[in-house]
């Protein structure tokens, strides 16, 4: 043993503190993995006897859910619950927002109740980015806005993927499905960029968006392309992923009939044999099975849906994690759409 | 650092009269790979197999808000702790916050027959009423130095080293 004099070096630690996490968009790869490989610590928490750690004690979390959701809710409840904060939930019926109060005013009385961090789900596109501008001391996490994003649900797809066939960097993933309403199909094509994975998207060209139809792309990632034909799309494909197709969204128009989506763009066996042997299937949930996705597939060897949900459980944890704790949040991220 | 190991390893040996009932508990990071190498040791001279299991007390901090945030590292248990003796292994043993944290962690884990502590490196200056049953070497130091205890796996040099800052060093 040797005992000398040296000059400082810098700590283990991780990238800055975010106050709010609205979208993957400004996440570089670096990021994305100490949340991973945070989540991964964070899974082993989950499968103890007990299952709670102290970590935010004393930290108020509130989920504001004014859509319909199981898994998002609870498992940021669950997440919440494991690392000892407490947790109030909030549904549109039955608070004020049933009076006619306004989203600003509602956040406005809860900032005002020392909540630190309001967890928020939204029919309307970016309402969680105007809360993240107009309050002052409370984080702000997007649990699914409109049509625009979903970031904890790409977390919990990217480490589904990276958990199965390691690096994305340069792999296929194939998205099927409604892309043009689908928050998750969005904020997943962004992670998945900057993990530099490849994106190819399959679906009625009434549901992919046009610019990238026409291949005049301006806010897509350059790792996207088109590929109508599903067959053709799937070919050695790493990761399936069927999108749902969402009633409440409106297919009015969009689709001849729920018939002719199932025959053309239904994940099947006899599909999937053209995909890359092993291929992930993944699924953001909830599914119409028949529809998008065929129910041998859904429950096949390759089904990475369950998983995707213990997984979510993990990466809420690990941002809850990285929101709430030590010293003094970087406010330079942005909150502008 | 190898002489220090060995004499460790005998230490524990001799008070838990042999090895067969312990298992090592490398505190993340640096914690771990002087575990595994303890449990070499005992391994060459008992011929038995030590358990290494490894321990992240980061979600057990009680210091987060005045802290860089630290990366949370897998908790590995390779059996259960119930009936055995837990030896915590750490790099370097100054408040006892961390020990503290650890016997928090270790205690939602199961319900050990009994818990001791080895530390590479003493540097003093407790906080809380824990000593360590096992100690590689006691080194004073001032609260403006910092020790580092560097592996391989990690430092690619195996060296503890002392290092002088402008002002107090946080635990």
């Amino acid at each position: 043993m040797t005992i000398g004099t040296i000059s400082p070096v810098s700590a283990n630690t991780a990238t800055t503190r975010r106050r709010h996490v609205l979208d993957l968009d400004d996440f570089n790869k670096a990021e994305i993995e100490t949340l991973l490989d945070s989540a991964e610590a964070m899974r082993k928490v989950l499968g103890r006897d007990i299952k709670k750690v102290p970590m935010l004690r004393g930290k108020v979390v509130l989920t504001m859910f004014l859509e319909a959701s199981t898994r998002t809710r609870v498992s940021f409840e669950q997440a919440g619950k494991m690392l000892s904060a407490d947790v109030i939930n909030i549904s549109g019926s039955g608070s004020s927002a049933e009076k006619g109060e306004s989203l600003l005013n509602t956040a406005l009385t809860l900032q005002a109740m020392h909540a630190d961090l309001i967890i928020i789900r939204s029919p309307q596109s970016g309402a969680p980015y105007f809360l993240a501008r107009n309050l002052d001391s409370v984080s702000v996490v997007n649990a699914g806005d409109g049509m625009h994003a979903h970031p904890s649900q790409a977390l919990l797809d990217l480490m589904t993927m990276r958990r199965n066939i390691g690096d994305l960097a340069g792999k296929k993933i194939v998205i099927i499905g409604d892309v043009l309403h689908s928050r998750v199909a969005r904020s997943d094509i962004y992670g998945l960029a900057a993990m530099g994975a490849s994106v190819v998207l399959s679906g009625p060209p009434t549901m992919i968006p046009l610019e990238l139809l026409r291949g005049t792309s301006e806010h897509f990632p350059a790792c996207v392309s088109v590929q109508p034909n599903l067959d053709k799309a799937i070919e050695n494909a790493d990761v399936v992923m069927a999108l749902r197709i969402q009633k409440e969204r409106g297919t009015g128009g969009l689709l001849p009939s729920i018939r002719e989506y199932s025959r053309r763009w239904q994940v099947t066996d006899a599909r999937l044999a053209r995909a890359k042997p092993g291929a992930l299937v993944m699924h953001p949930g909830p599914m119409n099975e028949g529809i998008e996705i065929s129910s041998s597939i859904a429950h096949g060897p390759g089904a990475q849906i369950e998983e995707q949900v213990t997984n979510g459980v993990a990466i809420r944890m690990a941002l809850l994690y990285q929101m709430l704790t030590s010293g003094a949040p970087d406010e330079s991220v942005g909150v502008e759409l | 650092m190898r002489r220090v190991i060995g004499r460790m390893s005998h230490e524990i040996v001799e008070r838990n009269r042999g090895a067969d009932r312990v298992i090592l508990m490398g505190l993340q990071r640096r914690g771990v790979p002087i575990a595994q190498r303890i449990a070499a040791a005992i391994g060459a001279f008992e011929k038995i197999d030590v358990p290494v299991g490894t321990l992240d007390i980061n979600l057990y901090r009680d210091d987060l808000t005045s802290r860089p945030q630290p990366r949370v590292h897998p908790t590995d248990l390779p059996v259960s702790v119930e009936g055995l003796v837990v030896v915590l292994v750490d790099d370097v043993f100054y408040t006892g916050r961390t020990t503290r944290a650890a016997l928090n962690a270790l205690m939602d884990l199961g319900r050990p027959r009994q818990v001791q502590l080895a530390v590479m490196v003493d540097r003093g200056h407790r906080e809380l009423p824990i000593r360590a049953d096992y100690v590689g070497k006691n080194v004073p130091t001032a609260l403006n130095e910092e020790v580092q205890v560097r592996v391989t796996e990690f430092d690619e040099i195996e060296e503890v080293v002392l290092i002088e800052h402008e002002g107090e060093v946080l635990p």
